[in-house]
């Protein structure tokens, strides 16, 4: 397992019990976060500048409003679901869903 | 699951915590004290006269030292003085220079037009820079606190997650339990302040997000963001200047006519572009104290040559509106003296939950190690941390201020020297945690900044009684608020000392043992020694 929580009192009874694969894992989870976090954050913003029906300029100031929620929410994702490869996945795929809506709505345009 | 989720999001909250807790406890406290930066602008000035002048008349001193003294510049800018500011304000930009390192700025009196001698020193401008740049090059230091603040909220919101009966556990209060009265005290903190903690933390996130978080500018605006900045702050395009000379129109009736404008408002800011030019124009903005919504793009824009008015501000829209709002809510320009008080309290609250959070988080991992007394090398550092973090950088602020009265009036780089003694001093803060063991660091420091905040009123009074004196005569309470507010932060901070006692009774004995051995070989810092600190 390598929920972080679950893993504490494995590492006060043996130091050598927290594994490298452990550490590997929140490390994963962390980078998850701050990088992919970033990036749906930012994706967020852009497709809702694309898609919100105001004038260009009240679009990207509520875009960029609201993209920390996104990122919020992705931080809390890396850290509450149950492996670092789920992090990952949690991430990335409504990053390429957001990625396609706006190459549509560009190819639209 | 659900127990795992929560666990999961306490582990998050923990680690977010420990790691960025002492920037944001720096950010904090600074940040709070910036709600005063105007008054502690005024103590850490004392020359500088309160004097009732009408703002027609200041405006025509500024023109005039304006004319004379910045006459090439491409951009003048007046603030008028306020109720919290004095002085009449004036700066420009030189001639031929770009960015920051090419504005003058200089402090006049509103009455005489003369510049003020005053002693040169950053004052509360210091503490409100360090808030948000950190002392470090521009734009790292933004960068930094932007992403300590998009912690700081990720912090709160798991810490929600984490503290489970939020509304039960409210009036839980165990004074007197050690570890428990901590945690108590963070909850009580935390939730008391819940709605300004959000506040605060998300509208700083507003506050820079189109450097942090440009990427629909780019989406949308492409190369050209300097369109989007027009879109944005429609009022700050400059014209560019034609090369024709043509004078300035009097910018008094530029004034009254701006003020016949807002009935019930007060004019903050002008800025004159292209001064002495016929493409001229002067932009009249409104005091940030009228509004909650701080908004730097909206502003009356008049003729520079003939004085006529030009544009109006449009009506701003709902999303402009909203961040408009979050900027005016954190800044709290708009708040009078009863809402500045509590946004200070508020501000403290804060402070006090990330201080009481690291407290807690070294409290909860020092007790297994009670008995031996010895800390590994981590915990060892933490507490370091903790002691300079907080009570050092209490010490740092008060080295600041007594700089501020003693160091030498005619001393070259003079804001920069006090600037030297707060970080010199805050250095030493680290120095002596890593040198003195456990609760004797706390107890040192906290004793110190104790002497130091105590003693600030006092050497008020040796350095600059006379400026005390004149302002309590013409009902000024600034001076003599800011030398209360430090007495009590004094009061408070010994009284934080006497709860490190040297000696614990149930521990006496170990110490002494401890202490014994010591003597006999080389005190080493990497040991981790920490006596006493069972609690």
């Amino acid at each position: 397992m390598d929920t972080p929580p679950l893993k504490k009192p494995a590492r006060k009874a043996k130091g050598a019990q927290v594994s490298l694969a452990y550490r590997l894992a929140v490390t994963s989870r962390t980078l998850a976060a701050l990088f992919g976090g970033y990036l749906l954050a930012a994706l967020t913003s852009v497709c809702l500048t694309q898609w919100l029906p105001m004038s260009r300029a009240d679009a990207v100031v509520t875009g960029m409003l609201l993209s920390f929620l996104a990122y919020l929410g992705a931080v809390i994702w890396c850290f509450a679901c149950r492996t670092a490869w789920r992090a990952w996945f949690g991430i990335l795929l409504p990053a390429a869903v957001l990625a396609a809506l706006f190459g549509l709505g560009r190819w639209l345009s | 699951m659900k127990e795992g989720f929560r666990q999961a999001m306490a582990w998050l909250h923990t680690w977010i915590g420990l790691i960025f807790g002492w920037l944001l406890f720096a950010i904090f406290l600074t940040g709070t004290m910036s709600y005063f930066k105007a008054e502690i602008n005024r103590w850490t000035h004392p020359e500088i006269p309160v004097r009732s002048v009408p703002a027609a008349a200041s405006m025509e001193r500024a023109q005039g030292y304006l004319q004379q003294n910045a006459a090439g510049a491409p951009r003048w800018f007046i603030s008028l003085p306020d109720d919290r500011e004095p002085a009449l304000e004036v700066m420009w930009q030189a001639p031929g220079q770009e960015g920051r390192r090419g504005f003058m700025r200089k402090s006049l009196d509103p009455q005489t037009g003369e510049e003020i001698q005053t002693r040169s020193s950053m004052g509360g401008e210091f503490f409100y820079r360090f808030h948000f740049q950190l002392q470090m090059p521009h734009p790292w230091g933004r960068w930094l606190a932007t992403a300590a603040a998009m912690l700081m909220f990720i912090a709160l919101i798991t810490g929600i997650i984490t503290h489970k009966k939020i509304f039960k556990e409210f009036f839980t209060f165990r004074p007197r339990k050690g570890q428990r009265s901590w945690l108590d005290g963070h909850n009580a903190i935390g939730v008391l302040a819940l709605p300004f903690h959000l506040m605060i933390t998300y509208s700083s996130l507003v506050i820079f997000m189109s450097m942090v978080m440009p990427a629909s500018i780019i989406a949308s605006y492409g190369d050209n963001i300097q369109a989007f900045y027009a879109d944005v702050f429609p009022s700050t395009n400059g014209a560019k200047a034609t090369g024709t000379p043509a004078p300035l129109t009097p910018l008094m009736p530029v004034l009254s006519a701006a003020q016949g404008q807002w009935p019930d408002g007060t004019v903050g800011r002008i800025v004159v572009n292209n001064p002495g030019d016929a493409n001229a124009t002067v932009a009249v903005f409104r005091s940030a104290a009228d509004s909650v919504i701080h908004d730097n793009g909206v502003a009356l824009i008049f003729n520079g040559v003939s004085g006529a008015l030009q544009t109006s501000p449009t009506p701003r829209s709902g999303p402009m509106l909203v961040s408009g709002a979050m900027y005016g809510l954190h800044i709290g320009e708009f708040a009078g003296p009863l809402l500045r008080w509590l946004y200070f309290v508020f501000g403290i609250a804060g402070t006090a939950m990330i201080g009481t959070g690291l407290v807690m988080w070294l409290a909860k991992r020092q007790v297994k190690h009670a008995k031996t007394g010895v800390l590994p090398l981590e915990l060892r550092l933490v507490h370091v941390l903790n002691v300079a973090g907080m009570a050092g950088l209490m010490v740092a602020v008060a080295a600041f201020f007594w700089a501020n009265r003693l160091l030498p009036v005619g001393l070259a780089e003079r804001s920069d020297w006090e600037i030297n003694a707060f970080f010199s001093v805050w250095g030493l803060t680290v120095l002596h945690a890593l040198l003195r063991n456990g609760r004797q660091g706390w107890r040192e420091q906290l004793a110190l900044g104790a002497v130091l905040f105590a003693g600030l009123p006092v050497l008020d009074v040796v350095t600059g009684g006379d400026y005390l004196l004149a302002s309590l005569q013409q009902g000024d309470w600034v001076l003599i608020g800011f030398d209360l507010t430090a007495l009590v932060t004094g009061v408070f901070m010994a009284w934080g000392a006497t709860k490190f006692r040297p000696v614990a009774p149930v521990v006496a004995a170990t110490a002494d043992a401890q202490s014994a051995a010591r003597k006999s070989r080389q005190p080493d810092i990497d040991n981790g020694q920490l006596e006493g600190e069972v609690n």
